[in-house]
Formats: C-alpha cells, sequence, structure tokens
C-alpha cells in the first residue's frame, strides 16, 4: 500500500461508505470524543491561542530555515555514530532500507505506527524481500491482520472497525477463543506480539519530531511498543518526512504538548522517547546501529509555494476530528492513507491533481478544520486555493460544475435567451416539484438532491416582480 | 555515514529561493512564550498535589513517604502488586536512600531482585522480560503531565520500566518540576555545554494503554499493565 488506497473513483467509494451504518456511528461517536477531549484540555491549559500562535511560529521558523536544521540534524547524528540517509523519492527511500534488510540477512522487521512508511509503501517492498513484517501498533496490527485493511484515520487507523469486526479477524487469523471485550482483545495482542518483540532483526519507527540541537528522534507513543520496537532489535532504522524537525529541545516540548492535547487530550502520552543515535559503549540494550531516513518524496516541491504552510502539520489529526464531510464519508473515501482536511490538501500536493482532484471539493469550506489546527494551517484557505488552481490553472473543474457553468455563460450572455430561459424554469422543473421543493433533481441537481432538497424556482421570475414592483409604487 | 545530503539539500535550499544551504545558525526570536508563565511559581508541596491529582488521570498510584518509611512502603507495594521476582537499575541511589538491606531481604523471602548487569549483556533483557515489577528512581518528574523522565546509561538499562508487568518508579521529590518546560530546558542546557546527552530519554506517564478498540481506553497494552510511583521527601 502507497499513499493512494485504491482504484475506484471518489464518488463510488462515497456511496460505497455512505452505507456503513457502523463505520459512520463510529466515525461519529470518535469525532465528538476526540473534540470534547481536545476542547478540555486546551482550557486546562490555559492561554491556548498563544500555545497556538507559538506551535505556529516554531513551524513557520523551522520550515523557512530547513537547510540549514536538516543540516545540524545529520551532523549531530553522525557524531554520535548514527547513519542518515537522505532520500529523494519514496523509491530511494526504499531501496535504502532493503539494502540494510540485505546486508543484516534480516527475517523478522518489527514497525512502531508510522505514516511516513504507508506513504511510501515500504511494507510491500519489504514482504517482497521475503521478510516478515509485523506492525506492533494495536490499530495498524489489526489492519495488518485483517488482509492489509487501509487505515482510516492517522491517529486511531482501526477507527471504522467494531470489537466484534475484530474479534472475528482475531479467531480467523490468531486461533483467538476468548470474547470482544477490547482489554481480552489487547491483552491477546500484547501475549501474540511479546515473543515477536523478543526475536525480531530490525526495528523500523516513524518520527514525530526529530531534534537537529542533539540529532535526536523523539516518538510520542501511548501502547510502549515503539520502545520495543526501537531497543530489542539490535538495527533500528527511523524514517522521516523531512519536515518533521524542530531546533531544540525546547521546541520539541511545545510541539509534543501541542500534539498530545489536540490528537487525544491527554497532558502527555504515556511514552515520550528522545532516541540519540545507537546505544554507548557502555549500554547493554538498545540497538547497536542506528538509520536516519529522511524522507522528500514531493515535499520540497511544496516548499516556498503558496501551500507551504501545509508542511506545518504535526499529524495530530484534530482537523479530521471536527470535519463534517469525514463524520459522513469515513475516512477511506479519501483513497489516501491522509484522510479529512489535511488529506484534502495535502493528498493532491504530493500525489497529483489526475488522482486526487476531487478532494478539495470534499469540504465545505466552513472552516473548523483551520479553528481546530493547533499550528493554525489554513486548512479551509488552502482548499479554496486548490479549487482555484484546478480550475484557472489545471483548466479541469469537476465535470458537473462546467456543465452547469458553461450553460450559465451561454445562457447568461444572450438577453432572449435568460429571458426565455428563466421564464421557463420553474414549468421545466415542476414534474420534479412538490411543496415548493425539488427532492429528486434531473441531471447535474441530482448529487446535491440526494442529501437535501433543492428549492423550486420561483414562479414568479425576480424581473417581473420588480417591474410589476415598480409599477405598482408609480415610479416606472 | 551522511548519503545524498549534499543534493537534497540544495534542493530544499533552491526551494527556499537560496543560492546555497544555510549555514548560519538562524536567530529564533519567539514572539509568543506561553510556557513561562504555566504553572510556574509553584512551591514544592504544591507541584506534589498538581502530580497527585494528575496520578488519578492517568491510571497511576501515587504513594507518598519520606526517606525512614521507604523501604516498609516500597516492600508493601511490591507485596501488593504480587511480588517478585524483581528488576532493578544498577544505581547509588537505592543506597543513598537507605534500600540496600531491602534488597538483601527479599532473596531471602524468595523474591528474586535483579539488579541490571552489564557484565552480562544481552541476558539482561531475559531475565527482565520475566520479572514481575520493574523498579526505578525518576530522573526528573513532571508535576503537570504525571511523567517521569528516566535518562538510559551504563547500569540504566531502557526496557527495566518497558518489559516487566507492572512497574513502580521511586521519585525523590526534589526530582519534581512542573512540567516538561523545565526537563526540556535542562537537557537543551547539556546539548549547548557540549555534554552527551542519554542516547535514549523516555518520558513516561503512567501505565501502557490504547483506545484502538471503539475508542475504548484499554490500560496495559505493550509496556506495564499498572504503575505506582513512591513519592519520597529529600530535602
Amino acid at each position: 500500500m502507497a499513499m493512494k488506497i485504491g482504484n475506484e473513483k471518489f464518488k463510488d467509494n462515497v456511496n460505497k461508505q455512505m452505507e456503513d451504518t457502523f463505520m459512520r456511528g463510529a466515525v461519529a461517536g470518535a469525532q465528538e470524543r476526540l473534540r470534547t477531549r481536545r476542547l478540555d484540555a486546551a482550557e486546562e491549559l490555559g492561554n491556548w491561542e498563544e500555545w497556538r500562535s507559538h506551535g505556529e511560529e516554531i513551524r513557520q521558523h523551522t520550515l523557512d530555515h530547513l537547510d540549514y536544521y536538516l543540516q545540524e540534524l545529520s551532523e549531530n547524528l553522525q557524531k554520535r555514530g548514527g547513519h542518515v540517509f537522505f532520500a529523494a523519492t519514496a523509491e530511494d527511500a526504499n531501496d535504502y532500507v532493503k539494502s540494510i534488510v540485505k546486508e543484516k540477512r534480516a527475517k523478522k522487521i518489527l514497525k512502531a505506527k508510522s505514516m511516513v512508511t504507508e506513504e511510501i509503501g515500504l511494507n510491500d517492498v519489504l514482504e517482497q524481500e521475503g521478510c516478515d513484517v509485523i506492525e506492533t501498533d494495536l490499530g495498524e496490527y489489526i489492519l495488518q491482520l485483517d488482509d492489509h485493511d487501509p487505515p482510516s484515520h492517522i491517529v486511531t487507523p482501526a477507527l471504522h472497525k467494531n470489537k466484534e469486526q475484530i474479534k472475528e479477524v482475531f479467531t480467523e487469523k490468531l486461533d483467538y477463543k476468548l470474547t470482544s471485550k477490547p482489554e481480552e482483545l489487547a491483552l491477546h495482542a500484547r501475549e501474540k506480539l511479546r515473543q515477536e518483540f523478543l526475536q525480531a532483526d530490525i526495528g523500523i519507527t516513524g518520527c514525530n519530531f526529530a531534534i537537529a540541537e542533539s540529532g535526536s528522534v523523539g516518538l510520542v507513543t501511548n501502547e510502549g511498543n515503539a520502545g520495543m520496537v526501537s531497543d530489542l532489535p539490535d538495527t533500528q532504522i527511523c524514517v522521516m518526512g523531512m519536515e518533521r524537525i524542530v531546533p531544540t529541545f525546547e521546541e520539541f516540548e511545545v510541539l509534543v504538548g501541542l500534539l498530545t492535547r489536540s490528537a487525544v487530550g491527554q497532558k502527555l502520552t504515556s511514552y515520550i522517547t528522545a532516541l540519540t543515535g545507537p546505544r554507548t559503549a557502555e549500554e547493554v540494550d538498545g540497538p547497536s546501529e542506528f538509520h536516519l531516513v529522511i524522507v522528500d518524496n514531493g515535499r520540497s516541491g511544496i516548499l516556498g509555494t503558496e501551500f507551504q504552510s501545509v508542511l506545518q502539520c504535526i499529524r495530530c489529526a484534530a482537523c479530521i476530528n471536527v470535519c463534517p464531510v469525514y463524520r459522513h464519508i469515513g475516512g477511506h473515501s479519501y483513497n489516501s492513507i491522509y484522510p479529512g482536511p489535511i488529506g484534502a490538501v495535502l493528498t493532491p500536493l504530493l500525489g497529483g491533481y489526475d488522482d486526487f482532484k476531487e478532494l478539495p471539493y470534499a469540504s465545505t469550506l466552513c472552516a473548523a478544520c483551520t479553528d481546530a489546527c493547533p499550528v493554525k494551517i489554513p486548512l479551509h484557505q488552502l482548499l479554496h486555493r486548490h479549487r482555484q488552481v484546478i480550475v484557472e490553472r489545471e483548466g479541469r473543474a469537476p465535470i458537473s460544475e462546467k456543465m452547469a457553468m458553461k450553460a450559465f455563460g451561454i445562457g447568461a450572455s444572450s438577453n432572449p435567451l435568460y429571458a426565455a430561459g428563466s421564464k421557463m424554469a420553474s414549468s421545466v422543473m415542476k414534474p420534479f416539484t412538490k411543496d415548493e421543493t425539488i427532492s429528486k433533481g434531473p441531471g447535474p441537481l441530482k448529487a446535491w438532491t440526494e442529501i437535501r432538497d433543492f428549492p423550486a424556482p420561483n414562479k414568479e421570475r425576480f424581473r417581473d416582480w420588480f417591474k410589476q414592483h415598480e409599477k405598482e409604487s408609480g415610479k416606472a | 555515514m551522511i548519503q545524498n545530503r549534499e543534493r537534497f539539500l540544495a534542493n530544499v535550499a533552491s526551494r527556499l529561493s537560496r543560492t546555497e544551504v544555510l549555514t548560519e545558525r538562524p536567530s529564533r526570536n519567539w514572539n509568543y512564550r506561553p510556557q513561562d508563565k504555566t504553572l510556574t511559581n509553584k512551591t514544592q508541596d504544591e507541584l506534589v498535589d498538581i502530580l497527585r491529582d494528575q496520578c488519578r488521570l492517568i491510571h497511576t498510584e501515587l504513594i507518598e513517604t519520606d526517606s525512614h518509611a521507604l523501604p516498609n512502603v516500597l516492600e508493601e507495594t511490591v507485596a501488593a502488586y504480587g511480588g517478585g521476582p524483581l528488576a532493578i537499575w544498577q544505581d547509588t541511589r537505592y543506597d543513598t536512600f537507605g534500600l540496600r538491606e531491602q534488597l538483601q531481604r527479599w532473596p531471602e523471602q524468595g523474591i528474586d531482585v535483579h539488579e541490571w548487569d552489564p557484565s552480562i549483556g544481552h541476558d539482561n533483557i531475559g531475565i527482565v522480560e520475566q520479572a514481575n515489577i520493574g523498579i526505578t528512581f525518576s530522573d526528573i518528574t513532571l508535576a503537570e503531565s504525571g511523567t517521569v523522565v528516566l535518562f538510559s546509561g551504563e547500569g540504566k538499562g531502557r526496557m527495566v520500566s518497558l518489559l516487566p508487568h507492572k512497574y513502580i518508579a521511586l521519585v525523590p521529590k526534589s526530582t519534581i518540576v512542573p512540567r516538561m518546560t523545565q526537563a526540556a530546558q535542562l537537557i537543551s542546557k547539556q546539548v549547548q555545554e557540549g555534554k552527551a546527552i542519554a542516547s535514549c530519554i523516555n518520558f513516561i506517564t503512567g501505565p501502557s494503554n490504547s483506545a484502538d478498540i471503539e475508542m475504548n481506553l484499554v490500560v496495559g497494552v505493550h509496556g506495564p499493565v499498572k504503575a505506582a510511583y513512591i513519592v519520597i521527601e529529600d530535602r
């Protein structure tokens, strides 16, 4: 699986997902809880707007000086005995990881949840090499067992599944015999994975924030799996998107606090780990080899453009948790591992408009995402900007919009045509009209009226009413 | 070894409208510093109050004692958690806080104590994995979030706090600071002074947990399923 998770059309995905009533209930409930927790955590902290502004200025500063900080990070990690590989493309990154796997003759590879490794499709590549790749985050583990079901949320990837479905997966794949109680399911995963942790050859993690001043990699988790993945195998590989970096521990602290509060409403998650290179000569546990893979894969193409602020993202999913569109269509509809408002902005930038031009339209531009973002990315403005680019620069508005605009253009540019059209509107639409509204519209109106009514054209045209009104008031 | 850096960073620099990669440290003049007014000016006792309240939220038992009563309190806590085997760091603080006798008494009672032993290398991990309880000191303690900060080192194996079924942190009261801000400043200062920071700095906040199944909180996933902090009056 790479960033794109299927070949279906956006509209077909939406139609399919809208019928999944469990998923829609689960998403709505999760949004509600996560949103409330975030608001409570922000209120408890106090000065939230100031914290957001500080988060924003840190991210902006880091992006504006990204070349400096990446240089500093790599220098410092090298001083501590770590290896750094700069990967311009997904292929470069995968090839490098593959070369380490070959060199170590590794068979069993453990992973902690990482969006960037999903983005570059690393698991597929390693499995083709004959490796046993095991996801250890509970949500990711469930999805992997279920024949690689794609994630539907960037923080809680198995959000679309209920506990009965998870129990079925465990029963089928792990010979599980207990109930669907989350505690029993989690305990079973703990027991199964514990043995894997002790036998793994290589551990692969993502990176929440690298710290330039010390050459460290910061990991933010709750389950305790990341520590086992990074410290039990003898070789550790950390894969990071090139923008996921901060200057010093002081900024690390600010962004971690914004991330944990915005993602799950916790002051800090259970495990926050700063790893600096391999274990030292005196130490016994921890990896003896440490590799950091810094991935561009389209990110530099966003730097210096009007979309640069999307790289401020700290992957907390607060925007996803407030989005009314995500609430209804769910994560899989976006056809990308990055769903919701952030996905609708980022996915077309990384994956191109050919496959993802519908996504910027999967938004009501209500700006709830922008208000929720802890680092103040103007998400709804970026979505709007995407639409402008799609129409103006790319000349490819959605077909229905194009047809409607073209028809309106022809109709409105000619006086007699406009007069005739507006006169006809009410009688043409009459077969579809009931109680002054249209519930089942034809042609381009269909998509609208599937989910809400459209007001029927007024029988009296404005221009006729105006003429009459002027006459009555004696001005004509 | 660093590979492919030059071309990669030249591209980044050019996207940022620079002809060359920036080599001078950019100055960081922040307009906002909310951390300077968050939980500052608290006394040590007030910080313990904050820590106590937070521990309730993170499913962590908080026990307060002094160094005189510590051996008994630790013995009781270990018993309440089901006894041994125990795994501990090789750490002079067990002596400083008068725990050496207790550490010797446990084996006499049939409770195994494994002190992290660098001389046996990787074998430590197998032993620690079998432990019922891991016990370490906290190097820095964050009141706001209920977090113990552990620096890895020669006798301070990373796995002691992670692999055993339960975890007990010994928290000298003097290690308590308001929040992560102060820990970050301390670590950053070490870096600026040219000191090598610990290869693994762990910020641990209660037992491991997950909400990946229907958003239900499950306490105890891959790491410990239970955690207790013993705060020791040391000043």
